[in-house]
């Protein structure tokens, strides 16, 4: 058997050990590379700075569940922080059943740095199903599909909802989604509505999302945990989003480097045998 | 009657939704509205369906005495026991309560553990099936491995174009065939819907017609 022949038949687990310390390691030894941002995360950061202080709350619809959450949790604590910052109200809702505890958990984090009033500054409004009915209703009226927020007050007695109907009275929707509920958003507020709506996905979903970009009818995108490191950059408070990136770059270039190996060590293997067959015959 | 009252009422929800649009008059948008709402309570049915069924299975396979059993029992005191917390604890919604508990420090790190397992595979994958073997899967192959440096800040440090090359392949010919891919669903999403609405396409009622 030829070297080739035994790097193709090397045993996966140690693969799977390369990756576990590539992963591991620069969270305990961080690499500290530079994260520059692109024009989407910036487009959607100008878009939230934008935003009038104190006035309408910004919808940030948290659509995630468990399985997306390394990805797509950065992403909202930089957003959340990012109002909060800014004294832009944040009214918060989840399409996805499993989001519920997940928007909850974010939204409690983000306003207890900043010392915030439940009902006041920011408001929870829970899940309701029927994704494409919520967001049409919502355009309507937020009570009908939403008559009472997520710990069943009434949607008037609450402060912040108070001047809030329907879309005329939010500025800026932004969907974090795992799925296909930030093309939901952009189908069903943006296109009959005309709602202003950014969206942040998983990096594997963030291909599908650069035509409605192109088209303006997203503010702005962020991919997977590298937008929510660009977002961190941008209001200067790194976390996870950043955190994450030094692992992510040691693994996109071990990849990269099994595939070149695996594509050498194939083609050798390949012309071994043929060169074995041609002397042989 | 049991077909005809379906396609009837499929027929007139479908034109009314696609006609209201352009009909800017208060009472087809109080219509929509009340429509809208009818709709959200009947999608809430679906979870209550999914339940009713995943009971079901479960049961049946604890009943039968199937080999992998166990799990149904795993499965069944999973979805019993946090119906209960949800349903008869008083605080059943409060941060902190045993139902948001059991969600945040068991679903949570079972999920997102299974989800991460995905990178291990990819990995070994990647090693072991992604092959140049024609000129197709070369450039598939060099387009992912431009992607994936230009994605991660690694990228930046190793050549600067590699991040431009990576905007280039994104906004250049993975938008133009999205597009082509996109226009020829949505062509076909309208093609569905009118056989649906004209009752052309009945599969969505069962049967074998």
């Amino acid at each position: 058997m030829s070297w080739a022949e035994k790097v193709l038949q090397i045993d996966r687990r140690w693969i799977f050990l390369a990756i576990g310390i590539a992963v591991t390691v620069p969270f305990f030894l961080p690499l500290g590379l530079p994260v520059v941002v692109t024009p989407p995360v910036q487009s959607l950061y100008d878009a939230v700075e934008e935003l009038e202080p104190g006035s309408n709350p910004l919808l940030l619809s948290i659509d995630y569940a468990p399985a997306t959450l390394p990805e797509l949790e950065p992403m909202a604590m930089a957003i959340m922080r990012h109002c909060f910052e800014n004294d832009v109200n944040v009214v918060v809702m989840t399409l996805h059943p499993a989001g519920y505890g997940l928007a909850e958990r974010a939204l409690l984090a983000a306003a207890e740095e900043y010392g915030l009033t439940y009902g006041e500054d920011y408001v929870f409004l829970g899940f309701q199903p029927g994704t494409s009915a919520v967001i049409l209703g919502m355009g309507i009226n937020i009570r009908n599909v939403f008559p009472e927020d997520a710990y069943g007050a009434p949607m008037d007695d609450l402060p912040l909802m108070q001047g809030v109907r329907n879309y005329d009275d939010i500025p800026l929707v932004i969907s974090l989604a795992g799925w296909s509920a930030a093309e939901a958003w952009i189908y069903y507020a943006y296109q009959p509505y005309r709602q202003r709506v950014g969206a942040g996905v998983t990096a594997v979903m963030a291909t599908d999302f650069y035509p409605y970009l192109n088209a303006g009818q997203l503010e702005g995108l962020l991919g997977g945990m590298r937008g929510a490191a660009e977002y961190e950059v941008l209001i200067d408070t790194p976390d996870q989003g950043a955190r994450g990136m030094d692992s992510q770059s040691v693994i996109h270039l071990i990849i990269i480097i099994l595939i070149a190996v695996g594509n050498a060590a194939y083609f050798i293997s390949r012309r071994g045998k043929t060169v074995s067959g041609v002397s042989g015959s | 009657m049991r077909r005809q009252i379906p396609l009837a009422l499929c027929f007139i929800f479908g034109v009314f939704m696609a006609i209201q649009y352009f009909i800017p008059l208060h009472s087809v948008a109080d219509m929509q509205e009340r429509i809208l709402m009818w709709l959200q309570t009947l999608l809430a049915f679906a979870f209550l369906l999914g339940t009713v069924s995943l009971i079901k299975v479960h049961y049946h396979k604890i009943r039968n005495r199937a080999d992998d059993r166990f799990y149904s029992y795993v499965a069944l005191a999973g979805l019993l026991g946090m119906i209960s917390f949800g349903f008869f604890h008083p605080a059943h919604n409060a941060p902190g309560s045993p139902f948001s508990m059991l969600f945040l420090n068991v679903q949570v790190p079972i999920e997102a553990t299974m989800f991460s397992l995905l990178a291990f595979y990819v990995a070994s994958a990647a090693f072991r099936a992604f092959r140049a073997r024609t000129l197709e899967a070369t450039l598939l192959l060099v387009a992912a491995c431009i992607v994936m440096l230009g994605r991660v800040p690694i990228g930046d440090i190793i050549h600067g174009g590699i991040p431009q090359m990576t905007r280039w392949i994104l906004e250049v010919p993975n938008l133009a065939s999205k597009r082509g891919v996109m226009i020829g669903v949505g062509l076909g999403m309208m093609a569905t819907a009118l056989k649906i609405i004209l009752g052309i396409e009945r599969a969505w009622m069962g049967g074998s017609d």
